[in-house]
């Protein structure tokens, strides 16, 4: 059933990082992505490792659901990494025809997996723990200082969970539609690609029919309901920062220094040479 | 006299099609002077086929469409009068006929609360707000779930519930149960008559399901912009002929005993339940022949 | 024609913890020129079973029959079978694309692979079947009133020229005239073209008047399959799911009750007020004059 469908992936358990205000997590993905990219040594991914297992293990998700995610990206992890294993120009270990495995290239290659296996970690904690509501909800407030340039920050927020809500509809309302057509002998699947693009015609337009008339209704429902901007509005859940939140962010201030600080200690001990 | 918590004067609604420099191609008249009072407290269902008018004139009530000429009163408020359109649009809430397209919340509760945070209610005054209003539906237990989830009938109470958040004085319904199965009607009317009677809202119920206004205290019927019919159901539905001329049904029941009267049976005018038609027909049926007169039940 | 499905089972989500069955060894045959109505409430499984007769959803397990051939073997032309069967979804206005109404009524026809003409001549055809006047064919469907536009895209099915026409719900949100009009072309089709009709509808009073032959869904189960009048004898069953008998045989039942002679198999306001004047006629208790000529030539 289409309508199972459900937007993100979050996980229904209770746990800290779960009752954290999204902001907070936000703000945390993106210190987690920077410090990947930072750690330039054995020992600072030792680091950024147990900053993401404390992680994991905080948001009491089953670390099974966590590396799901982890199998749409196994190509792009290959690619990457045979690239970087083969390409690298260093001391040669193994030849075979023109392909040469040298010791950098294998330096060189766990660390991209590595860096792109924790990225995908690091951004399923926070989806998997923050409901797209919330999500939209932290976007929202954690970009206010955007409004002061004019980027209008309730629209876009208040944009993105309309989305959220009829994109189950749409989707459920694109499969009516295309068996509407198949009853009347449409073809979605043979012909070239050219037939393909026209053949979905009569798919597409009844389908952005459909959407205008409902943005319509939705408008006029949203104006009836007094709906005028974000201007002067108050909220049901207003996000409030607890306690937990500004440990967090100690955490965070800690663990980025910790990550920035290996870099310094390892250039000046010249212990190893830098990874990227 | 005292004006009615909606009251329409001489109201004149155009429908203006422009083409791409603004000159006007069709004028199409959908509300063609219409003057009505409506007491606070009643439930009244306006009936109309399709393209009479109805759904416009349920447009001008909370100000979504303004008059052409004549004037549309909300609680002694000009619909017209730019400064009261939130007064107007929070004391007149309306509710229209597709659930899907008027939820807005991704979770139940949070729909509810909507119209209260575009007026800027406190947040503790909201949660107590969607607490009342949910109850008053009886959509309690779904508060946490995806609108998504729910039936046709549940959606459409969650969205009188979220019109009850913003505490109005009256609902407009615009066919809210064309589009539902039967029991999502019932369950839909179950609650407007609920909230008519414990609350006190006005109810404007816009609908062509002729089974649905018989509990009404008016009904209002239009046809071509006009209003051509007002009476309590029972004066509206005796007229069994002229309804159907505006293109309208009535309950099988009412049309069986017009049918009858038709052929000469001496039953009452306006039959509009079972049980009505029932005792009408066994009090000259039911007493044995050559017994007596009076029915003594 | 006959249309003929035995022990269907279909079940959404297959093999996760979510299983469930959508349609539960549901078996019946139609046959050549039947007016069929299918009732049961939302998420009976009603919507799933006639997606299955033409083919847009396969059983789980089971076997469908199409005049005598099962339509699940490797080399049957299904996409055929869509054509002999023709399926009218609900609000099907919604599918309607084209820039004008004659164009959106050929879609099927062309894809069926007919010549410019024959397929001209069948839209044509199928408009007229719905009765709607030449000056709105050229037009854009998307300027028609909510009939309007639903005949058309009935039109857009009929054009294809089906054997079998089944239509889920096509009078939902219509008023009062536009429901019996759309009613009263599909009676014609079935009475004058002989074709066999499939109607889903929540309206028994509709159901009691036209079909022949009542199939009652309930949670994917087929819970009744009779003529009317004997399906809604069980008014009491047709509660408990959800369901009720048109309004006028509770009057004849309740009558019954109190011991009037009232026949059992009332279903429509036509046969009740018939039987009720032979009940005035036989006691003489009808105060008419002038008007007992007109009766009796009715009854």
């Amino acid at each position: 059933m289409i309508r199972e469908i459900t937007l993100g992936q979050y996980y229904p358990v209770d746990s800290v990082l779960h009752r954290m205000d999204p902001r907070t997590k936000l703000f945390g993905t993106m210190v987690f992505i920077v410090s990947l990219f930072l750690a330039d040594s054995l020992a600072a991914y030792g680091i950024v490792t147990v900053f993401l297992a404390t992680a994991v293990v905080l948001s009491r998700v089953p670390f099974g659901f966590m590396v799901r995610g982890l199998k749409a990206m196994i190509f792009l992890l290959l690619i990457s990494v045979s690239f970087n294993l083969f390409l690298t120009p260093g001391t040669e270990i193994f030849r075979f025809g023109f392909l040469k495995i040298t010791w950098e290239g294998i330096r060189l290659a766990g660390f991209m997996a590595l860096r792109l296996i924790y990225l995908v970690i690091g951004s399923s904690v926070m989806t998997l723990t923050t409901t797209p509501n919330q999500l939209t909800d932290g976007l929202e407030k954690g970009l206010r200082l955007l409004k002061k340039v004019g980027v209008p920050v309730h629209e876009v927020s208040m944009m993105m969970s309309i989305a959220l809500r009829f994109i189950p509809i749409l989707v459920e309302e694109t499969d009516k539609i295309m068996k509407a057509q198949m009853a009347r002998g449409a073809d979605f699947e043979s012909g070239n690609l050219i037939q393909k693009a026209r053949n979905m015609v009569p798919l597409l337009v009844p389908l952005f029919i459909s959407a205008f008339r409902r943005a319509t209704d939705l408008a006029m429902a949203m104006e009836a309901r007094c709906y005028h901007g974000g201007e002067g509005r108050t909220k049901m859940k207003p996000l409030r920062y607890e306690r937990r939140d500004g440990m967090a962010y100690l955490v965070y201030l800690l663990y980025l220094g910790a990550v920035i600080g290996m870099r310094y200690f390892h250039v000046a001990a010249g212990m190893m040479p830098k990874i990227a | 006299m005292a004006m009615g918590i909606i009251k329409a004067s001489k109201l004149v609604f155009d429908y203006i099609r422009q083409d791409e420099d603004d000159h006007i191609e069709e004028v199409n008249r959908a509300i063609d002077g219409v003057d009505v009072d409506i007491r606070e407290g009643d439930f009244v269902a306006i009936l109309g086929h399709n393209g009479s008018g109805k759904s416009t004139f349920a447009k001008q009530i909370n100000g979504i469409l303004l008059p052409t000429e004549g004037v549309v009163w909300v609680s002694g408020m000009k619909t017209s009068d730019d400064s009261h359109i939130w007064d107007i649009r929070k004391t007149a809430g309306m509710v229209f006929q597709n659930p899907d397209n008027q939820i807005i919340g991704n979770v139940v509760e949070e729909d509810v609360g909507f119209g209260p945070e575009n007026l800027g209610v406190p947040t503790d005054e909201i949660w107590r707000r969607v607490d009342e209003s949910l109850a008053a539906v009886g959509m309690t237990a779904y508060r946490l779930k995806s609108p998504n989830k729910l039936s046709g009938g549940q959606k459409q109470r969650v969205a009188i519930a979220g019109v009850m958040a913003m505490k109005p004085k009256c609902i407009i319904l615009d066919e809210p149960t064309a589009m539902l199965d039967p029991n999502g009607r019932k369950e839909v009317i179950r609650t407007i008559h609920e909230l008519n009677k414990k609350e006190g809202i006005t109810i404007l119920l816009i609908t062509h399901y002729m089974e649905e206004v018989i509990d009404a205290d008016r009904v209002i019927v239009m046809d071509d912009g006009h209003l051509v019919m007002d009476g309590t159901p029972r004066e509206i539905f005796s007229q069994v002929r002229r309804l159907k001329e505006y293109r309208l049904d009535v309950p099988q029941v009412t049309e069986l005993a017009y049918e009858l009267k038709q052929e000469g049976v001496e039953i009452p005018e306006g039959i509009l339940s079972i049980e009505e038609l029932v005792e009408a027909l066994i009090s000259l049926l039911g007493d044995d022949a050559g017994g007596q007169k009076e029915n003594v039940d | 024609m006959s249309i003929k499905a035995e022990h269907i089972n279909y079940l959404y989500g297959e093999g996760t913890a979510f299983e469930q069955y959508a349609l539960k060894d549901v078996s019946f045959e139609i046959r050549d020129g039947q007016f069929i109505g299918l009732i049961g409430h939302t998420g009976s499984g009603k919507s799933t079973l006639i997606q299955h007769l033409n083919g847009l959803l396969k059983a789980s397990s089971g076997k469908i029959y199409y005049n005598g051939e099962d339509i699940y073997q490797d080399n049957y032309d299904r996409k055929s079978l869509r054509s002999k069967v023709g399926l009218v979804f609900q609000y099907p206005e919604h599918q309607l694309f084209e820039i004008d109404v004659f164009s959106d009524v050929c879609f099927g026809p062309k894809n069926q692979g007919f010549s410019k003409e024959e397929v001209e001549s069948r839209a044509r055809e199928a408009l007229m079947q719905v009765r709607l006047e030449e000056r709105f064919w050229h037009q854009s469907p998307f300027e028609l009133s909510g009939g309007q536009k639903r005949r058309v895209a009935i039109a857009g099915v009929l054009a294809m020229r089906p054997e079998v026409l089944i239509l889920d719900e096509p009078t939902a949100g219509l008023d009062p005239r536009g429901r019996d009009e759309i009613l009263e072309e599909i009676a014609v089709l079935h009475r004058e073209r002989g074709m066999s009709i499939i109607l889903v509808s929540h309206s028994m009073e509709d159901i009691a008047r036209y079909a022949d032959r009542i199939l009652v869904m309930n949670h994917g189960e087929k819970v009744f399959d009779a003529p009317p009048k004997e399906v809604f004898r069980h008014d009491k069953e047709l509660e408990q799911i959800g369901l009720a008998a048109p309004q006028v045989t509770y009057v004849a039942r309740r009558l019954r009750e109190q011991g009037i002679p009232m026949p059992e198999d009332i279903t429509t306001v036509e046969e009740a007020k018939k039987a009720i004047l032979v009940l005035f006629d036989r006691r003489g208790k009808k105060s008419m004059s002038n008007d007992s000529r007109k009766a009796g030539d009715k009854i």
